[in-house]
């Protein structure tokens, strides 16, 4: 297997760097309490896939995919894809809108809980639930 | 003269109907928005939603027998256009979701007035709507990047409805914020697996994706892009170990949101597995690797005994019905694991009975929170008789849950334990039997709170709004109507589960 060469590395540089982008995101999103670096991470997330579909469309060589005004095309050139760019131009709007969602809703949960971090949250939540069965159950009780 | 335009304007008409059907719901969403009047947002939205269900109905009259109807967008001929493809499978869900919606947005009328500000209520049926189209648009679509694209337009709304829950608890907004995530992370997975796929085959459209992968079992990108498509899909759909944002998600939602969501949008994830998985990848490549029996499998058994039991321990019915949503989703993957027709059939009909099953309870729930202030069981005590009429609704549809003869849930469990005897696995079967037996546990809490409980002091008879009773009682009605007559039922999903099996939509 002379998978490892240099060759090997330097020609798949963008799945490295895709990959390397993908767990940094995933990572923040994942270890970070604070709500709005949750976001922060997964906007490197997704930016990852963006670059990922974007790098898969350049063609070594290629030029920009924009034909001639007379349509005259010279078989000799070769065109970059521009398929994905147009996907992730998509991609790119689902992001901006998530991304807003996520941070309007952190500012609805600043306004409510008074914390963005995770554990505090959760802490509260703890207690509203304690608090809901202690009351439901005095109450069954109280039934019985 | 006169005539013959007339009937040329119905045929093309007719000819419009896929594209139709996901536009109906779009148009109607912005509209909603842009005329602002609390008056008239409910009938629009109610309007769109019929007029999709009558859209799905006509849909799947036209392909029950397995005809397969192939609609350009734009005249763009596939694999280049946006194909929308209709056959037996994605007819079936789109009347289940439309049919859903239409009967839960009456039952939102009165449920919203006591559980959202007036204020809000043009928005949140903008956003019903525009989920709706969402949820439509996934189902009908033949393109693999349409199908994210959708998914978010649905995802998006789903976020904001469930955080309009936080008028009652503020737990909604955390609970939207952690789903927000979630699903944020299962849609950008399964962008990647379509972004592998697009690199080995150059396609997107799913038929020429179908033919594309064609031998390609061993190409390890093409099997990076199934495990990445499973784990994203798997992450909407709530398959077990990837549900934590369900169970909150759905109790702290307004009621109708719940509804509506437990029965269409991890049905739709579920379809879009069935759809990914036989389709694109084809039974071939699914049967060749390992992932049914040694990922899937373990995992619904799983997730049909550890949710079951936690939805035992719940004290709101709420969270119960949550968790009891999470057991079931184990059920349709079970389904898909014996790779057989019969098993196939059982997850599609599951899908549907399951759909109806669960919208009834939750709009169950939607009518105690009116009357009793919330779904705990010491809330509910004695509800069968202050509010008898509901009450019987909802044990109706708790039976269709365990799978009693005579109810929906009944036919698609039979289907199941059948074709696990089918395959040779009896132990499979066993299981089933006894996860069902949980079920019977959890329905008995809740039907002792209610019979066997007694009432609070000077409680009188309490009945919601006939807007709320009848929805329910037409849910109830069709899980009970479901389980005698499983002609539509049974017909459709058998067409479905052969058209996927021949990976039917290959063939032009």
């Amino acid at each position: 297997m002379d998978l490892m060469t240099a060759e090997f590395i330097l020609g798949h540089l963008n799945y490295w760097l895709f990959i390397v982008l993908m767990m940094t995101g995933l990572y923040i999103v994942i270890a970070k309490g604070n709500l709005v670096k949750k976001i922060v991470g997964l906007n490197i997330f997704q930016a990852s896939v963006f670059m990922l579909y974007i790098s898969v469309g350049k063609i070594s060589g290629g030029t920009a995919p924009i034909f001639p005004l007379d349509m005259k095309i010279d078989p000799e050139v070769v065109y970059s894809n521009p398929l994905p760019h147009v996907l992730i131009l998509t991609a790119i709007v689902v992001g901006i809108a998530t991304t807003s969602l996520g941070l309007a809703l952190i500012v609805r949960i600043r306004e409510e809980f008074d914390t963005i971090e995770e554990d505090q949250i959760e802490e509260i939540e703890q207690e509203m639930a304690l608090a809901e069965i202690a009351r439901h159950d005095a109450q069954s009780a109280g039934q019985a | 003269m006169a005539g013959d335009a007339l009937n040329h304007a119905s045929m093309t008409l007719t000819e419009q109907l896929p594209i139709l059907q996901v536009l109906v719901p779009f148009v109607a969403a912005p509209l909603i928005v842009f005329i602002g009047s609390r008056a008239l947002a409910w009938p629009i939205a109610f309007a769109s939603s019929v007029a999709s269900f009558v859209i799905a109905s006509l849909l799947l009259g036209q392909v029950i027998n397995g005809d397969v109807i192939s609609y350009h967008i734009g005249g763009w001929a596939p694999p280049l256009g946006i194909e929308y493809r209709v056959d037996a499978t994605n007819a079936f869900v789109l009347l289940l979701i439309s049919g859903i919606s239409s009967v839960v947005l009456p039952f939102a009328r009165a449920s919203l007035s006591v559980e959202l500000p007036p204020r809000k209520h043009t928005l949140f049926y903008a956003l019903f709507t525009l989920c709706l189209t969402g949820l439509l648009g996934v189902v009908i679509t033949g393109d693999a990047f349409n199908v994210f694209v959708f998914l978010e337009i649905s995802s998006l709304s789903t976020y904001v409805l469930i955080a309009q829950g936080a008028s009652r608890d503020k737990r909604a907004l955390s609970s939207a914020y952690n789903y927000l995530i979630m699903g944020t992370i299962g849609a950008t997975f399964f962008v990647i697996g379509i972004g592998f796929l697009y690199m080995t085959t150059g396609t997107l459209n799913m038929a020429d994706l179908a033919v594309r992968l064609e031998g390609q079992g061993n190409n390890r990108t093409v099997q990076a892009a199934f495990a990445f498509i499973v784990v994203g899909i798997g992450l909407k759909a709530a398959i077990y170990p990837l549900h934590f944002w369900l169970p909150n998600a759905y109790t702290f939602a307004p009621s109708v949101v719940t509804a509506f969501l437990a029965a269409t949008a991890t049905k739709m994830a579920i379809y879009v597995l069935l759809r990914f998985m036989f389709t694109v990848f084809q039974p071939a490549f699914v049967d060749g690797g390992i992932t049914l029996e040694v990922i899937i499998l373990p995992f619904a058994i799983m997730a049909m005994f550890a949710a079951s039991l936690s939805a035992i321990f719940q004290r709101d019915l709420k969270r119960m019905l949550a968790y009891s949503s999470v057991a079931q989703i184990g059920y349709m993957l079970l389904g898909i694991t014996f790779l057989s027709e019969t098993g196939l059939m059982a997850t599609i009909v599951h899908l549907f009975n399951h759909g109806i099953t669960k919208a009834a309870l939750f709009m169950g729930v939607g009518c105690y929170v009116m009357q009793a202030g919330g779904g705990f069981y010491s809330q509910l005590s004695g509800a069968g008789k202050t509010m008898p009429w509901t009450s019987a609704a909802v044990v109706v549809a708790a039976l269709s849950l365990v799978g009693i003869p005579g109810t929906a849930g009944f036919i698609s469990k039979w289907l199941l334990i059948e074709a696990a005897l089918d395959r040779g696995w009896w132990f499979v079967a066993l299981l089933v039997v006894a996860s069902s037996l949980l079920a019977v546990i959890y329905v008995w809490r809740l039907i002792e709170a209610l019979y066997l409980g007694q009432p609070a002091e000077g409680a009188t008879t309490q009945e919601v709004p006939l807007g709320m009773l009848v929805p329910l009682w037409i849910m109830a009605g069709a899980c009970v109507y479901f389980g005698f007559d499983t002609d539509i039922t049974l017909s459709a999903s058998r067409s479905a589960a052969q058209g996927l099996l021949s990976g039917s939509v290959a063939v032009h």
